[in-house]
């Protein structure tokens, strides 16, 4: 059965079709959610994409987490249904404490679009399921508030409880411990801010997004 | 019977959070001949008025919506200034 991924479009967001596009070529079936709708329907996994949700008013993701369809997306997480946030989609997780910290200013207040290499340090996420720790990928940022903030305590549970996906080769923003992605506890939600769906074709210079989406739509 | 309050939020970065848009405005001043200025942070202000029986439940109100939306109690401060609006 073709897993079917829910793709949040928020007033703003700008990524959700290459989202859309992108889990159609590793399988799966991408629809589109609109922001006001309060329930998701039948999908089996939710993405909230990149961009500017409410313009990022206030801060990144502070209105969007209260946008009429995040009841849903909060009770679709607690039920162990894989959410995933992609950029401001991972600010938004954030402000709505479905993953600890918050996403602050680059270092150097440079908005930053380059490729990154990620480093994957944890297969215990529905992105990672099916690679390796030490894997390495190519998949490109493109974010101005990407920089991760958290307390002492939170980042000591992180890496107890094995919350950290991915980590920046090259830490390109002061992003606190190099992490480029997080996880909760049970690995069903995750926030990246490299995006997965602008690697996902060999023209793209890379495929090594789609190999997360892979793990995402392949379920278990 | 409520009153008109005058409300002033200072948000601001918590101590210890590096602030790059202060950094960056505190290494332009010596270019302009301002110098000896140090610790610069940048913050944002929210200024509204808010109806409430007392000045007790008019400040329980605004820090409610400080803890819940206004501001981000993981990375910010908040510093709330209240009065009978004028």
């Amino acid at each position: 059965m073709t897993t079917k991924v829910g793709v949040v479009v928020f007033p703003g967001s700008n990524c959700e079709q290459d989202v859309v596009e992108a889990v159609g070529t590793v399988g799966g079936s991408g629809e589109l959610l609109w922001h006001k709708d309060t329930c998701l329907g039948d999908v089996d996994a939710v993405v909230l994409p990149g961009g500017f949700a409410h313009g990022d008013y206030l801060r990144t993701g502070a209105m969007a987490r209260f946008s009429p369809i995040m009841g849903a997306v909060e009770r679709f997480a607690r039920d162990g249904g894989p959410v995933v946030g992609i950029c401001n989609g991972f600010q938004i997780l954030t402000e709505a404490q479905l993953l600890p910290g918050a996403l602050y200013k680059n270092r150097g207040l440079k908005f930053l679009c380059q490729p990154a290499v990620l480093r994957v340090e944890s297969m215990d996420s529905v992105l990672t399921r099916g690679l390796t720790v030490g894997d390495e990928l190519n998949i490109p940022i493109n974010h101005f508030e990407g920089n991760f903030i958290c307390s002492e305590r939170v980042l000591d549970q992180l890496r107890e409880k094995n919350q950290i996906v991915f980590t920046y080769r090259d830490n390109p923003n002061g992003t606190t411990a190099d992490i480029a992605g997080i996880c909760n506890e049970n690995g069903n939600v995750v926030g990246m801010m490299p995006h997965p769906e602008r690697a996902a074709h060999p023209l793209l210079g890379s495929t090594d997004g789609a190999l997360l989406l892979k793990g995402l739509v392949s379920g278990d | 019977m409520s009153t008109a309050f005058d409300v002033a939020v200072e948000v601001s970065l918590r101590d210890g959070i590096a602030d790059p848009e202060g950094l960056t405005i505190e290494r332009a001043l010596p270019a302009l001949g301002f110098s000896g200025v140090s610790g610069i942070r940048v913050g944002k202000s929210l200024r509204f008025v808010v109806e409430a029986p007392d000045e007790d439940e008019a400040r329980r109100q605004v820090e409610a919506m400080c803890e819940r939306f206004l501001a981000n109690p993981v990375i910010e401060d908040v510093d709330i200034s209240l009065s009978p609006a004028s």
